[in-house]
């Protein structure tokens, strides 16, 4: 089980300037996994993907192979395959890069994916802001067409397929599942009533299968090279790699591609260490939405499992992170800003609490809170999580709790002191000065 | 009266049942039932605001959590279905569902205005009720409240307080859901989420008064009552709606004898829990103009006389006269109907009696005898809700019976196939996902004659229904083909009236030829009963003069004396006929509740009760009695019945009771007519009348009625007045913006509006502020009009 190191896949030709190209692509062994997968049944792409144990890297960790066996088969109804690219997770930078440099693994995993769940339309919602990504996904699913990749019978195996490219045009809740089943179907972006699963009932109210991008773009890999290769990274619970995108207060943010269960410290190793030789304050391994961790967290693998012990999760594996000269109660204000400005409004406690809790967080930057809300605090979190109608309450609900565990101290000086007069947020700016460091 | 349950017919198959248990009672409901529902039966209220019975769960409010055993987190009842075995605790015996429910309410208050003091909804409001069964004492929020601008208009009728929503979208869901009128919709995100319609589509929707009855707080509200009355200040009254033959159950709020307003009350055999605006806002008619004191015509001039002199004056110039006829609006009651029959054959001796002061035709009252009067309750709303198929034939649900619409809306969503056949596939069709059949006015006997197989076919399936409205009387050979579709299918036939009064007064025998229960006049043993109940030797035995024929031996001189009740020369066709008709009578005694063109011809007035003066019954289309009481019980008008019997009493005649319960028991004593029925007719298909352009027309829900008088925020919703043409005919015309129509009597001058209408046919508001066809044009469906292209 190899757990340590980089193990490029999705990233390993990115130097390359026309890996965008299908002729690029093809030139490093691209569309070999389609042309292996469409001689085969789908259901032994279901299988070897429930095999391979490949887990969705959009934060929640379901297991890929499963979600794709829950599609009712011969039921009569059109299938689709819809693929979350609405990246939009503070922290977050990885399924961007890879409809960026590397389009055709993900549109080679949407023609495998949608053959394996008998789905004739697959549609891909990528995050409206970024255009630059829109167009290489486009150009790259205009090449599969003209190539005879995408269309009436593939490969010449009776298989036919179209693809749909659609932009979201700016909400966040557009990455829950459902939200985005209703903004692809034309319908403002709200999350829906589960059950009916989109497996059962998704988008146009047929069975559908929602994917990560990321998550697709490993399927031509492990199609391609086994799941005997595949399960060789990671551990047995969380196996493979995974495109980490690290931010923050490192020498060199980026993209990493490395084993599951690898340690946050090796790959800030890699990432260059904390800028100045300073050292790491807070940590948030996957995106805003995960409890935060701190430095004596640094050397516990990155697995799902792990995390989860630790109190925090995955999530996207993007992790931010911070040093010294952050303020944790600005950070927790900012996330919670987000979080209120992108709440849908459709339940009470996600867009009633994010408000509330906002208003406090915004008092406390500025030395004005009270001893007493510190606490109330907690109890409105706990009022949020598990009690909204969607996940976006839930992780609107953690940096709060998260950060009052380990820095407790910070908010209650925060009931006399700003966060300015507590932290100069000149030093925290990644320009800033060593000397004002 | 002929009214016999349906009881036994059919016998629905058991639920396959689960017992769940809540707060440790134990409970067998049908599976599939929701949780929230399933406590309710066991007297469990769980506090909810955007749950509704009759809209989709969208668990959108999180008020009604509660606790699961097995499940992680409080679960919401109004979403979540039982299963078997299911452990449920709710607020009463669980600290987390408790602890949920107030850490919602109390984010629900967050940027909820504490204006309850100045709020429509204050004494009446869900989240007031709430906030004190299931809140904190006290918030702990400090900051400050989230406000908008108030109010907004979403309809010149429905105003919207966007500051006290809570967005539980009960209003959303309606409109979408029942109405099918998508208008409204949220908008924004976060705490900026609000109700809103797009800029250039108000909420027009014949329904958007529920929106404001079902909205948990304050945020909706109507112009009609807004900032009107404080609820605990009014006295309700359960009535029913007298504006059309659906028979909603409607409560009437009344505070110091005027009505303030009107709900839709629960009925879930007929209205559920819906209205429409007409009968939730058109109310103010009840106090304008009214007849207020007895008047009696005196050198030309009417003056107010006493109650004896003017029943002495009334009565003489009755007994002076040598024939007589009697005309009953088709707004009575059946009571009073009844009485006004009973009266014209005991009293004046006369078979001329007709409730049909409309376009009207033999053939309608032959199949009204023959077909509908007295017959037992077949087909209704649950029938329809169910049936396969549903033909409707000179009949648009959503302007002439509001809440048949939402039923077969209803219907539809559940897969019911409706066809309707006529001139255009309308809004409120394509609201039905029904299909046009379509037929030029005046061709629609001979459409239905020649009506495709697969339609017949259709129509031949068990539970399959035709509805006819009362526009048939109007198309020649109409009814005859509707009774031999009936007859080929099997279908079940429903006649579907507009008025209010129209089915019971038919019941009652308010039509010449026809006695109490669906009696042939013309039968003796029928005659013989009811004479012997009426206490009288004999009855008229000959069919007397209905309809046209009534009005136009009145034109002739041949009617010495005329009682009319209720009548409105401006519903007759022929408008000119009407009233020479009036004019010609020697002696008129009118019975009414308003000035109108009749009171200005009559010899007699009596001023008489409407309905929120008296108690009484209308029969609905179903011929299901909708009984109401008396909301004011302090009103001095008389009924129409009361007045009937003392108009006999001075003329020294014993007509029987003429109090509601009186008249009730005479009814039921009677009851439905066993024996064989008046003959069907069989009358030949009409032809289509030649001419470049064909009327198609009919009343549209909101529009220049009478009873819609004084309420202009109602009248600010009706649809906007157009000559509605298909495509060709537009380019025919020159698609000009305006269109002048022109009629035998004058010409209109209204906008030019592209539907699915039949070539040839131009479809035109019957009586619409500046399109009164009978008066303006001269004209009723089926006829020829010229249209020219306006500057």
């Amino acid at each position: 089980m190899i757990t340590s190191g980089l193990t490029p896949v999705i990233t390993e030709h990115w130097d390359k300037p026309d890996l965008y190209t299908i002729e690029g692509y093809r030139r490093v062994g691209g569309y070999q996994g389609l042309a292996t997968a469409i001689k085969m049944d789908p259901d032994a792409i279901i299988g070897q993907i429930k095999d391979s144990g490949l887990r969705g890297r959009g934060g929640a960790g379901f297991p890929t192979g499963m979600k794709w066996g829950f599609v009712p088969q011969n039921d009569g109804k059109p299938h689709y395959l819809v693929v979350n690219a609405d990246e939009s997770e503070p922290g977050a930078c990885k399924d961007i890069p890879i409809m960026l440099a590397n389009p055709h693994a993900l549109v080679e995993g949407v023609i495998i994916a949608s053959y394996a769940i008998r789905a004739s339309h697959a549609f891909i919602y990528i995050r409206g802001e970024v255009p630059h990504a829109i167009r290489k996904v486009a150009y790259a699913v205009e090449q599969a067409r003209a190539s005879g990749l995408i269309g009436e019978n593939i490969l010449g195996s009776g298989f036919s397929l179209d693809v749909v490219i659609h932009s979201g045009a700016g909400a966040y809740i557009c990455g829950e599942e459902t939200a985005l089943l209703d903004s692809l179907e034309g319908y403002r972006g709200q999350p829906r009533l589960k059950p009916p699963f989109p497996a059962v009932a998704g988008l146009y109210a047929s069975p559908t299968v929602i994917n990560n991008a990321e998550t697709i773009a490993n399927i031509p890999y492990i199609v391609d090279r086994g799941v005997p290769w595949f399960r060789q990274f990671g551990t047995e619970k969380s196996p493979g790699f995974k495109v980490f995108s690290i931010s923050g207060h490192v020498v060199r943010p980026g993209i990493y591609e490395a084993p599951l269960g690898i340690t946050m410290s090796e790959l800030l190793d890699y990432a260059g260490g904390i800028r100045g030789g300073g050292e790491v304050k807070f940590w948030l391994p996957g995106g805003s939405s995960v409890p935060m961790l701190t430095a004596e967290h640094l050397d516990i693998p990155l697995t799902y499992e792990d995390m989860a012990a630790a109190g925090t999760m995955l999530g996207t594996g993007t992790p931010m992170l911070f040093d010294n000269t952050v303020s944790v109660v600005k950070a927790v204000t900012r996330w919670l800003d987000f979080y209120k400005h992108e709440s849908c409004g459709k339940c009470t406690p996600c867009r009633e609490g994010t408000y509330w809790i906002t208003g406090v967080l915004e008092k406390f930057e500025h030395g004005r809170g009270s001893a007493a809300e510190v606490d109330t605090l907690v109890n409105l979190c706990s009022q949020i999580a598990g009690r909204s109608f969607c996940a976006l309450g839930d992780a609107a609900a953690t940096p709060y709790p998260a950060a009052l565990k380990y820095f407790r101290a910070e908010f209650e000086a925060a009931t006399s002191t700003s966060a300015d007069a507590q932290f100069d947020p000149v030093a925290s700016y990644v320009f800033a000065e060593a000397a004002t460091r | 009266m002929t009214i016999t349950s349906s009881a036994g017919s059919d016998i629905t198959p058991q639920a396959q049942l689960v017992t769940i248990v809540v707060d440790g009672v134990a409970i067998q409901i049908p599976k599939g039932t929701l949780v929230i529902r399933a406590a309710e039966l066991l007297g469990i209220e769980i506090p909810r605001f955007c749950d509704h019975p009759l809209l989709e769960p969208v668990a959108a409010c999180r008020m009604c959590l509660v606790d699961i055993e097995g499940v992680p987190k409080p679960q919401p009842a109004c979403a979540q279905v039982v299963s078997d075995g299911m452990q449920v605790r709710t607020q009463l015996t669980s600290p987390i569902a408790r602890d949920a429910q107030e850490g919602v309410m109390e984010f629900l208050l967050l940027n909820h205005p504490l204006d309850c003091p100045v709020c429509d909804k204050g004494g009446e409001c869900p989240l007031q009720n709430q906030a004190m069964s299931a809140g904190r004492p006290e918030s702990r929020f400090e900051g400050e409240k989230r406000t908008f601008p108030k109010p907004i208009n979403v309809s010149a009728q429905i105003l919207l307080d966007r500051e006290r929503c809570v967005s539980c979208a009960r209003c959303t869901r309606f409109a979408e859901q029942i109405a099918g009128d998508p208008m409204l919709e949220l908008l924004e995100r976060g705490v900026r989420q609000q109700v809103g319609t797009a800029a250039d589509q108000p909420f027009d929707s014949y329904f958007s008064g529920n929106t404001v009855q079902i909205c948990p707080v304050g945020a909706l509200t109507s112009a009609a009552y807004r900032f009107r009355s404080r609820p605990f200040d009014l006295v309700s009254v359960p009535t029913t709606c007298e504006h059309c033959a659906s028979g909603c159950s409607l409560r009437t709020d009344h505070r110091r004898g005027t009505v303030t307003r009107r709900l839709a009350w629960d009925e879930p055999a007929v209205n559920e829990e819906w209205n429409c605006d007409k009968g939730r806002f058109a109310f103010t008619y009840q106090e304008l103009g009214r007849v207020e004191t007895p008047l009696i015509r005196e050198d030309g001039q009417l003056r107010v006389a006493s109650w004896p002199e003017a029943l002495d004056f009334a009565a003489r110039g009755l007994a002076a006269a040598s024939s007589h006829g009697v005309l009953v609006g088709g707004r009575s009651t059946i009571e009073d109907a009844y009485a006004y029959a009973r009266f014209a054959r005991v009293a004046l001796k006369t078979d001329n009696i007709d409730f049909r002061v409309r376009d009207s035709s033999d053939e309608e009252a032959q199949f009204l005898r023959s077909s509908v009067a007295g017959t037992a309750v077949r087909t209704t709303y649950e029938t329809l809700e169910k049936a396969p198929v549903v033909v409707l034939i000179a009949f648009e649900p959503e302007d002439e019976s509001p809440i048949v619409f939402l039923r077969l809306r209803k219907a539809a969503r559940g897969g019911t196939r409706i066809y309707s056949v006529g001139a255009a596939a309308t809004r409120g069709l394509a609201k039905m996902r029904g299909t046009l059949i379509p037929a030029k006015p005046g061709a629609e006997a001979a459409v239905l004659a020649e009506l495709a197989e697969h339609v017949r076919v259709d129509l031949s399936t068990p539970g399959a229904v035709i509805m006819v409205g009362e526009r048939i009387a109007g198309v020649e050979g109409g009814a005859t083909a509707v009774l031999e579709l009936a007859r080929a299918t099997g279908a079940a036939l429903t006649w579907v009236p507009r008025r209010a009064g129209e089915r019971g007064a038919l019941d009652a025998g308010a039509l010449a030829g026809l006695l109490p229960g669906g009696r042939p006049l013309t039968d003796d043993s029928a005659r013989g009963a009811v004479a012997a109940a009426w206490g009288v030797d004999s009855l008229p035995a000959t069919v007397g003069l209905a309809g046209t024929a009534l009005l136009t031996a009145a034109r002739d001189g041949a009617i010495g004396a005329l009682i009319t009740a209720g009548v409105e020369l401006a519903d007759l066709p022929d408008q000119i006929l009407g009233r020479t008709a009036i004019e010609a009578v020697g002696f008129v005694v009118a019975l009414e509740n308003h000035h109108s063109a009749v009171t200005e011809l009559a010899d007699v007035v009596f001023p008489v009760a409407v309905v929120t003066e008296k108690s009484g019954t209308f029969i609905n289309w179903e011929g299901r009695p909708r009984p109401f009481a008396q909301a004011f019980k302090d009103a001095l008008v008389m009924s129409d019945a009361v007045v009937l019997g003392m108009l006999a009493s001075a003329m020294n005649i014993v007509v029987g009771a003429s109090d509601v319960a009186g008249i009730r028991r005479e009814l039921g004593a009677l009851g439905a007519w066993p024996g064989p029925r008046a003959e069907q007719p069989s009358s030949p298909a009409g032809q289509v009348v030649q001419g470049a352009y064909l009327v198609a027309t009919w009343r549209e829900l909101i529009d220049s009625g009478v009873m819609q008088e004084g309420e202009p925020y109602l009248a600010a919703t009706a649809h906007a007045v157009a000559a509605t043409v298909s495509v060709t005919t537009a380019g025919a015309l020159g698609n000009p913006e305006l269109v002048t129509v022109t009629g035998p009597l004058g010409s209109v001058t209204v906008s030019l509006q592209i539907g699915d209408v039949v070539d040839g046919v131009v479809c035109l508001p019957l009586n619409s502020p500046g399109c009164a066809l009978y008066r303006d044009l001269g004209v009723r469906s089926g006829q020829a009009v010229t249209i020219e292209g306006a500057v």
